[in-house]
């Protein structure tokens, strides 16, 4: 199997994790979820560090961000399906 | 997943309690601040000795003084100590400590320097020290289950790739050793956040779970609450934890809390430094998220060698528990490889599955009971950072 770009946990969720240093906007990225070993394909709309999420739908302000199949905060912008999610559009409902 | 561990041993030592230790160290322990520089000069004139110096112990009362007897007293009565010299500034809370760690059976001896001096004091106490460096060096090892073991995690400098790969790995060998008699313990109270709905229902017992509640709700309303200063309070997620795409508390949580597995449930939630009552299994403890704080908790309690999962590359060591460092972020055993026990990095690119990994981890416990050298005590990283509930009267 090659080795893949972007790591989901759950079906349900609506991010995943960048894997590989270097990933540059216009990637075709090979998408695996972990707890069932399917995958996908989703392009890439921006350069991601290793480790940071990417949107697998369009999400809108106000959308709650789902990881591990479980709520991990609100969307405080936009992200289209392949850019960026971070601290710059998401934020936490706690403290 | 039917793999045998009850024939698995590690050799190391059986200490007068009947515990396990896989260090064998001879430790001079401050009660004070002020009797650090004792407590170093014994150190320094008798080899194979290691002082513990700390910032605290005078003038504490109440809970953060019971806080402090516990962690001093389980530090010494750790395992992985062999024996132990006590210097205090005065001989009552110096004898409080002593006596506390004389109940696990092992060789120890007390020290005040009050109406002596630090040439006096140091001068008896390290006639103390040679003679148990003597009867240290001498003890043999012998083969012992390794489900003996107590085994304790802490992850830090977390990111995305800890809850995908180090933490995991982790549960993984809970899942697989735990069933057998091995005690675990994990803890984080503040990282648990966003989580603790799933944490409350790993509890085996009502009790429990209840008692995880109240635990993490105190927290809550006395730590967080009344001092925080923005919605993260600019410490949950850390910098590190953000710099490596972890973005809220309860993203961190969710990772955090991979560490404890798939099926293992959690028999009792401690206060900090509490040693487990309810036998074998995994616990969970009131701890700091920091990890000098929590990893020196955990081995006041008594776990012997500590796991600890970490994504963008945390240092951390202990004196006398040695901390195996598990990660799976390829940057980072790029950069920080020497920090690394073990290397998961396979799990990210597919190429190592979680039960493969786990399997790694047990391991390198295994190598690290039996006198493997962690990264972490090749490198000299010994942080003894002791918990403070509040400030000193």
């Amino acid at each position: 199997m090659n080795i893949p770009q972007l790591l989901v946990h759950d079906h349900e969720d609506n991010v995943g994790v960048v894997v590989v240093e270097g990933l540059t906007a216009g990637t075709e990225m090979l998408c695996v979820v972990t707890n069932d070993n399917s995958d996908f394909r989703l392009l890439a709309k921006a350069d991601i560090p290793i480790g940071h999420k990417v949107a697998l739908r369009d999400l809108s302000e106000g959308d709650t961000v789902v990881k591990y199949g479980e709520d991990i905060g609100r969307m405080v912008g936009a992200a289209k399906k392949g850019e960026h999610v971070h601290t710059h559009n998401c934020k936490t409902k706690r403290w | 997943m039917a793999l045998d561990f009850t024939n698995r041993m590690v050799n190391a030592w059986r200490r007068e309690n009947g515990r396990v230790g896989v260090r064998n160290h001879v430790v001079i322990l401050p009660v004070d601040d002020i009797s650090n520089a004792a407590c170093e000069a014994v150190a320094n004139n008798v080899k194979g000795t290691m002082a513990i110096p700390h910032a605290y112990g005078r003038l504490q009362f109440g809970k953060d003084l019971d806080l402090h007897f516990r962690t001093m007293i389980g530090t010494g009565a750790n395992p992985n100590v062999a024996a132990v010299v006590v210097i205090g500034i005065e001989p009552e809370w110096t004898r409080v400590i002593a006596e506390g760690i004389r109940e696990t059976g092992k060789p120890v001896a007390e020290f005040s320097i009050e109406q002596k001096g630090d040439f006096e004091t140091i001068r008896a106490a390290s006639w103390k020290a040679k003679e148990f460096v003597h009867w240290a060096t001498e003890l043999q090892k012998e083969p012992c289950p390794l489900t003996d073991l107590w085994v304790s995690t802490k992850c830090g400098e977390s990111d995305t790739t800890t809850g995908l790969s180090s933490c995991p790995t982790v549960g993984n060998m809970y899942d697989k050793l735990i069933p057998h008699g091995l005690y675990g313990c994990f803890g984080e109270t503040s990282e648990i956040t966003g989580a603790e709905h799933i944490c409350v229902k790993r509890a085996a017992t009502p009790e429990a779970g209840e008692k995880f509640m109240k635990i993490f709700q105190a927290y809550q309303d006395e730590v967080i609450e009344p001092f925080k200063t923005s919605d993260l309070s600019d410490s949950q997620p850390t910098k590190g934890n953000i710099l490596g795409g972890l973005t809220t508390i309860e993203e961190k949580a969710l990772g955090n809390l991979e560490k404890i597995g798939r099926d293992c449930t959690y028999i009792d939630a401690m206060g900090p430094a509490e040693v487990p009552q309810k036998g074998p299994g995994l616990y969970f403890m009131d701890t700091s998220s920091a990890a000098a704080e929590c990893v020196t908790l955990m081995a006041a309690a008594g776990y012997v060698i500590h796991t600890f999962p970490t994504g963008q590359g945390n240092v951390v060591g202990n004196p006398i528990v040695p901390v195996v460092k598990i990660s799976g972020n390829p940057r980072t055993l790029r950069t920080m490889a020497e920090h690394i026990d073990v290397d998961v990095t396979g799990v990210l690119t597919r190429e190592m599955t979680i039960d493969q990994a786990g399997d790694a981890l047990i391991d390198m416990i295994e190598r690290t009971a039996n006198g493997r050298a962690t990264a972490a005590e090749a490198l000299g990283h010994v942080e003894f950072s002791m918990t403070k509930l509040y400030r000193s009267a």
